[in-house]
């Protein structure tokens, strides 16, 4: 089995901050972490790897700093990794993305047939959920979006079965092989990679290509050029009016302690008893 | 197979990757191992970057490191609820092509050194917890284990530059548990505001910067110090006591540090911010008497992780990178003349730094942590007794000179006494001599 992940360095949400005047998200300074979606796909990659041997290459594309994600990934346990990186590529929309990454996924499969590409459902940054489908389409892959779980793999049949989390259910589907998935949260835990891939990834080179080294010959399907998305307007969300209210209550035990703040809350709306006798009764 | 290097490095704050770098630059196959997400990421300072300390190491750092502003202005204030008075120090000196003083952030500056240290050669790794030292039956430390699967790694020699609390020493029976009376807590803020506000505030320009050092009624009567620095963006502002003091107390740091922001004479400087980071951090200020052994069969120990910071001059990262150095020298010299790294030979560590400014200096204030801790007067009375002092003489209100002055000269004898006036000078001059 030779598989490809798909991961995005994206700045840490829970330390983000938007830029007081453009509404666009400050990256410098702010902590990159590998988008959590992607640690789920990585972690269902290296499972099948474990069990049915194999090699898990991992794909990304941006900046050179994002070459710090890659190793991290290599720190996991994947065993190779690639970064598509150059200017070519900057103002990507997700049109131009999965066009850069499907180019590369098709060099990688030019030295060894990948079998599955993994991507996490969207990236936290972007949350578009577009870029996994769109290398489906390119590369003629089925697609298996919002996957919870990868049940079997069937090497002979060359055929995958999945729990897809849908609408009102899951779904178990079953499909062949060459095919791409898009995980969410699942239940694995991510694994901690060994010493020796700690120190593995300590050392390695991640092999960095640019869109000449990808194959891509076609430079005005790459980056802004390549990318028909238009954002007309940023803006941040107007903050609630309605502002909390502290409500003391002071007693010694837990108990008495309930009461007082269920007669604050009651006092200070004076309504809510009528209320909830009203839906009572109802 | 386990791996074998010529020396691990624990840790990946200033002391280690100053050790870490060395070693490397020396041509020894060096493994740095950090238990954070990435280096920076669990280290905190206030933070101030001596200059002539990393420009030992790294000589050109001035171009390349993340430096927030250079230090023009030095103020030392003592405050009461109400006032402070203090000195102001501000050069055009300052402005120099190599300036000798920094404001940083860590997290930034942290990624850049531990970037030369792997340039340099070393290999580092994150996200790793060392979980103990392999010893010999001889007591020989040989390599030690860490939290991941096959985590065991073997070297000639191991640094420890594992922080102020240096689990890794004290389970290893290396070092004592560090002792709350050693130790400070000091809890910062980080408070946007424009440069172009920080600037004006503060009568800066061209990454000029002020530091503004307190001590007073803030700490609620416990030793300790506050401190105010201008970075680039923002503004850090901060407050430490001993550790001994706020378990006394009962006073919590934030409750402190909420109070500090408040004072009439800092409010102003930071109005208008927004807070966007909050962090806390232990400070070694146990001073020359609280230096645990710091070498032995295998290994040495660097940086806050062997007390060594200067509370008095608030200098800390900077005795982290010279002791880091200094540890790495001791080993490539001694690979250079082909001798092992037993007690004996690394004691050339110690006698290095007790030759150098480190342990001067330390010694120079050995007194001081336990007088300040002792004579809380120099929190409370003398802040008072000075503001009063100040405004009884400053203000114009027909009371003729001579009865101001019995006023002053009065309220310091009628708080302290006569023999706790002369105490106090001796004191104080005990400790600083």
């Amino acid at each position: 089995m030779h598989i490809v992940v798909c991961i995005k360095q994206v700045p840490d949400s829970a330390q983000i901050r938007v830029h007081p005047v453009t509404n666009t998200i400050m990256r410098q300074g702010v902590p990159t972490i590998i988008n959590p979606y992607d640690l789920f796909s990585l972690e269902a990659a290296l499972a099948i790897r474990d069990e049915h041997g194999g090699t898990v290459t991992v794909l990304s594309m941006g900046p050179p700093m994002a070459a710090d994600s890659l190793r991290r990934a290599l720190s996991i346990g994947a065993d190779r990794a690639v970064l598509l990186t150059d200017r070519f590529f900057a103002g990507s929309d997700t049109l131009a993305t999965s066009y850069a990454l499907a180019t590369a996924i098709t060099k990688i499969a030019s030295d060894q047939p990948v079998d599955m590409v993994f991507c996490g459902k969207q990236t936290i940054d972007g949350d578009t959920a577009q870029v996994g489908p769109g290398i489906a389409r390119r590369l003629g892959f089925h697609q298996l979006t919002y996957v919870e779980s990868v049940e079997t793999i069937d090497r002979a049949r060359r055929t995958v079965i999945v729990r897809r989390r849908a609408e009102g259910g899951v779904q178990v589907l079953r499909s062949e092989l060459p095919c791409m998935v898009t995980m969410l949260e699942g239940s694995a835990v991510v694994r901690r990679g060994s010493m020796a891939d700690a120190l593995r990834a300590a050392r390695a080179d991640v092999t960095t290509w640019s869109a000449k080294d990808a194959g891509i010959e076609d430079i005005s399907q790459c980056g802004l050029r390549g990318s028909p998305t238009v954002v007309r307007k940023v803006f941040a969300p107007q903050p609630r009016k309605e502002k909390a209210v502290l409500i003391e209550a002071s007693a010694h035990d837990p108990v008495h302690m309930a009461e007082a703040t269920i007669d604050t809350l009651f006092a200070a709306l004076p309504g809510l008893n009528a209320e909830l006798h009203a839906a009572a009764a109802r | 197979m386990i791996e074998k290097f010529d020396a691990i490095v624990v840790g990946a704050g200033p002391s280690g990757n100053a050790a870490a770098y060395t070693l490397a630059k020396g041509g020894l196959s060096v493994l740095q191992i950090e238990r954070g997400e990435y280096p920076g990421s669990k280290n905190v300072q206030g933070a101030i970057l001596y200059a002539d300390m990393l420009e030992r190491i790294i000589p050109e750092f001035r171009d390349e490191a993340p430096l927030e502003r250079h230090i023009i202005e030095q103020r030392l204030w003592m405050l009461d609820e109400h006032s402070h008075m203090g000195t102001h120090f501000r050069s055009d000196v300052f402005n120099e092509a190599k300036p000798n003083r920094y404001t940083i952030v860590r997290a930034q500056f942290d990624r850049w050194f531990s970037r030369k240290v792997k340039e340099a050669g070393a290999t580092v790794v994150c996200e790793t917890t060392v979980t103990g030292l392999l010893r010999d039956p001889a007591g020989r430390v040989y390599g030690l284990t860490t939290d991941r699967e096959g985590g065991e790694v073997h070297a000639d020699v191991v640094i420890l530059a594992d922080g102020v609390n240096s689990l890794i020493a004290e389970r290893a029976g290396l070092r004592p548990k560090v002792r709350p009376e050693h130790v400070a807590l000091a809890v910062k803020e980080m408070h946007f505001l424009p440069r172009e506000v920080i600037d004006q505030r503060f009568g800066l320009k061209e990454n000029e910067g002020v530091v503004i050092e307190m001590a007073g009624t803030i700490t609620a009567g416990m030793a300790g110090t506050g401190f105010l620095y201008t970075n680039g963006e923002s503004i850090s502002v901060g407050v430490g006591c001993l550790v001994s003091d706020f378990k006394e107390n009962g006073t919590s740091p934030y409750v402190l540090l909420d109070r500090m922001k408040r004072h009439p004479s800092i409010a102003p400087l930071i109005a208008d911010s927004e807070v966007k980071e909050y962090a806390a951090h232990l400070i070694p200020e146990g001073g020359y008497d609280a230096i645990p052994a710091i070498h032995g069969d295998g290994w040495m120990i660097v940086g806050d992780s062997g007390q060594f910071v200067n509370a008095m001059h608030r200098e800390g990262s900077n005795l982290a990178m010279t002791t880091g150095r200094v540890a790495a020298e001791t080993v490539l010299e001694l690979r250079s003349t082909g001798k092992h790294m037993t007690a004996h030979n690394l004691s050339v560590y110690r006698k290095k730094l007790e030759a150098s400014f480190v342990m001067k200096d330390l010694k120079k204030y050995r007194r001081l942590p336990s007088t300040l801790h002792d004579n809380k007067q120099f929190f409370t009375d003398y802040p008072r007794l000075l503001a009063r002092a100040a405004e009884t003489w400053f203000r114009v209100d027909g009371v003729e000179k001579k009865q101001k002055e019995r006023e002053m000269v009065g309220s310091f004898f009628k708080s302290r006494g006569l023999r706790g006036l002369i105490s106090d000078a001796f004191k104080v001059a005990r400790a600083w001599r």
